[in-house]
């Protein structure tokens, strides 16, 4: 039982560690990544290739003045950052990071809990993270805030729904909400594909609400310097601005692991069983292409970024109701004609 | 340890419950009320119904109090905009609520002792909570979904502009 | 009416197909040239490290010459600041005492010389004006500074020093190369 404890204590520090060292080469990252597709160099002065420039800027952000508007409520005002942070890093509990390793004969697996309905939990805490974003606008007291929040959140409430139902089509299919087990379902060579091959629109529709929820380009309405001024954030200084940017990151990170763990295989690799390796190996193996998908993940939504324009607001609302909505409605029906054919 | 995490929950969630109803502020009131639903969260998973708990998170605590915070936001409600409240409408309110306890009082004392056992971990599961819902449930689970369909087509008519005030664009 | 031009468009407002109303193609392709751009040759110059390289005739920095014993070239006649589009040369003319032969080339010389740095537009129009070869453009830079007065560059910073002369060659325009073929008239014997 203590075995048991520690073994999970260290895998949750473990977790966590690793999405916050993600979350902040993600910055890192995405200032070359822009860069190189601008044909610049990028940050380069920090350490060699700038490597030391996140923890740079943490440090900036952290000597930064810290100011709290006097006619705000302080509570709420610290409150949205935290709980934007907060819910960000909770989904990183559910994702299956790899298969079991077994150490004496005891098999650990390296999934921190495997509860039955895991999608529903990763739908819950991201949907409370609008309140994180709501809070802290409503409670910066100004206008500029309180519209850019709304925003968001009028944002992420609409992609949500295509989202769940894109998921719902998967689920069918699967059969299941838990996420470890849609990973093992993927598992093994031969025929049996990856779910982005029996389900590529709910892919589709998957990514470009994740790119909504995310609030990433070309959906980034909320911050809008001509509009809005910075939205939701407009009166946040310091580690507090800090924590919604780093909130975004992470957010990117576990989207990029919940793509590739319902899409992708999680940490399911061709030819996996064929290579005659020990249970271990394939499962460090598998870790690590777990993680090469979710760079590759968090690189296209960077790609994606520094290619595409944003939407208007109208045009991204039309997308939402009008286009994502009804395919991903059409989705499910099909997705349900199809198995209960296959059924007969 | 559950029976102590029960009493906790409980005083937490009766407590914001009572804050939503005395606290000035109304986005405060909304606050306290996404509180309470937590607290209800918790006790759905005391309870080991993990999808009603997920669910009661994602439509109640994610959806809904995300739009009533909008329209209280947007409004702008403070002391001086707040609307008259006469003593006939704090009277009526006061006897609906009355009435509405005495429903609930009843109807607790008229459920039977069994209900309140433990009928296997398994009970919350969505593979049982379907089953139970499309077999025993079926037709109070339809109309339910009849009256939801019948709410959206009303919500999409009022929200429909009227042809003969503006030009479709 | 016709145009005249014949470079104007008429916008079409034609209805966009199926395949350009889904957007994917044009994001698909929108994704494939930036990721072209990935594996490009970067623009960046890395400044302190690499120095970008100046064209032979960059036009900058103004230096007064001094000619090959020393003595200031310029006699403060004028034509420069007549001939700068920008008026941003002015002097002061002084007669040279005696005793003062080795400092200054001609009898009359310039007490002081100024170029606004803020209006120069570098055009070069100066040097060509010049009849003594006193003033050249350069290619060092006119370096920044946080308030106007120190764009006025006064004989301190134009003069070229006796130990570090400025080659200037390069810069030598056509007119000047002919000048310089009359030995008559040259006033670098």
């Amino acid at each position: 039982m203590t075995d048991f404890l520690i073994y999970k204590i260290l895998l949750v520090v473990g977790v966590f560690t690793i999405t916050l060292v993600v979350a902040m080469y993600a910055t890192y990252g995405e200032r070359k990544v822009a860069a190189f597709l601008q044909d610049r160099i990028g940050p380069n002065r920090a350490g060699p290739f700038g490597i030391l420039q996140p923890l740079a800027d943490g440090l900036k952000f952290f000597m930064k003045e810290e100011i709290i508007p006097s006619v705000s409520n302080k509570f709420l005002f610290i409150l949205g950052p935290s709980i934007a942070m907060i819910t960000a890093l909770m989904a990183g509990v559910l994702i299956p990071w790899g298969n079991t390793l077994i150490i004496n004969g005891t098999a650990y697996s390296l999934q921190i809990t495997d509860i039955n309905i895991g999608i529903l939990y990763v739908f819950g805490v991201v949907s409370i993270g609008v309140y994180g974003i709501m809070i802290g606008g409503w409670a910066s007291n100004n206008k500029y805030s309180l519209l850019g929040a709304i925003r968001a959140s009028a944002q992420m409430i609409s992609y949500e729904l295509a989202m769940g139902i894109s998921i719902i089509a998967l689920i069918m299919m699967t059969g299941t909400l838990s996420l470890g087990e849609i990973v093992n379902q993927q598992a093994g060579g031969d025929w049996n594909f990856w779910n982005v091959v029996y389900q590529p629109l709910g892919f589709l529709i998957f990514i470009v609400c994740a790119f909504a929820e995310c609030n990433r380009a070309p959906f980034d309405l909320p911050e809008c310097e001509t509009e809005l001024v910075g939205g939701y954030h407009t009166e946040y200084s310091s580690m507090k601005l800090g924590f919604y940017m780093f909130a975004e990151y992470i957010n990117m990170f576990i989207s990029s692991a919940v793509l590739s763990t319902l899409y992708f295989g999680g940490y399911n690799f061709p030819f996996m069983n064929d290579l005659g390796l020990s249970h271990n190996a394939i499962t460090i193996l598998g870790t690590v292409f777990l993680f090469a998908k979710i760079f590759f993940f968090i690189f296209f939504f960077m790609w994606v970024r520094w290619t595409l324009p944003r939407f208007r607001y109208d045009q991204l609302m039309n997308l939402g109701w009008r286009v994502l909505l009804p395919l991903s409605i059409a989705n499910l029906l099909l997705t349900a004609l199809v198995l209960l054919w296959i059924d007969k | 340890m559950t029976l102590y995490l029960f009493y906790f929950l409980s005083f937490l969630a009766i407590l914001s419950a009572l804050m939503v109803v005395f606290s000035k502020n109304p986005v405060h009131s909304v606050l306290y009320l996404i509180i309470t639903f937590f607290c209800i969260f918790g006790h759905y998973l005391l309870m080991n119904a993990q999808f009603v708990a997920f669910v009661h998170i994602i439509v109640y605590a994610g959806a809904i109090m995300v739009l009533f915070l909008y329209v209280l936001m947007l409004l702008n409600l403070n002391s001086e905009s707040e609307p008259h409240k006469n003593n006939t409408l704090k009277f009526v309110a006061v006897i609906s609520a009355c009435l509405l306890m005495v429903v609930l009082v009843a109807a607790l004392r008229g459920t039977d002792d069994k209900m309140l056992q433990d009928t296997g971990s398994q009970i919350g599961y969505v593979r049982n909570l379907g089953k139970v819902m499309l077999t025993d449930f079926l037709l109070p689970f339809e109309i339910t979904s009849i009256l939801l369909l019948a709410a959206m087509v009303g919500a999409v008519m009022i929200g429909k502009k009227s042809s003969n005030t503006t030009t479709p664009q | 009416m016709e145009s005249l031009s014949h470079r104007s468009k008429v916008v079409s407002n034609k209805k966009m197909t199926f395949l350009e109303r889904i957007y994917l193609p044009a994001v698909l392709s929108g994704i494939a040239i930036t990721i072209k751009h990935l594996f490009r040759r970067k623009a960046t110059v890395s400044y302190p490290e690499v120095k970008r390289e100046f064209s032979k005739i960059w036009r900058g920095h103004h230096v007064l010459k001094r000619d090959d014993k020393g003595a200031e070239r310029c006699t403060a006649c004028g034509l420069c600041a007549v001939a700068c589009p920008a008026e941003a040369i002015t002097m002061t003319a002084a007669e040279r005492k005696k005793g003062e032969e080795n400092l200054y080339r001609e009898e009359k010389y310039a007490s002081t010389y100024e170029i606004n740095m803020l209006r120069c537009i570098f055009c070069g129009l100066c040097e060509e004006a010049c009849p003594k070869e006193a003033i050249f453009l350069t290619d060092r830079l006119v370096y920044t500074d946080f308030a106007r007065d120190g764009f006025i560059y006064g004989k301190d910073k134009l003069v070229e020093k006796v130990d570090e002369r400025i080659d200037v060659t390069v810069r030598q325009t056509p007119a000047v190369l002919e000048f310089k073929k009359h030995k008559q008239l040259s006033h670098n014997k």
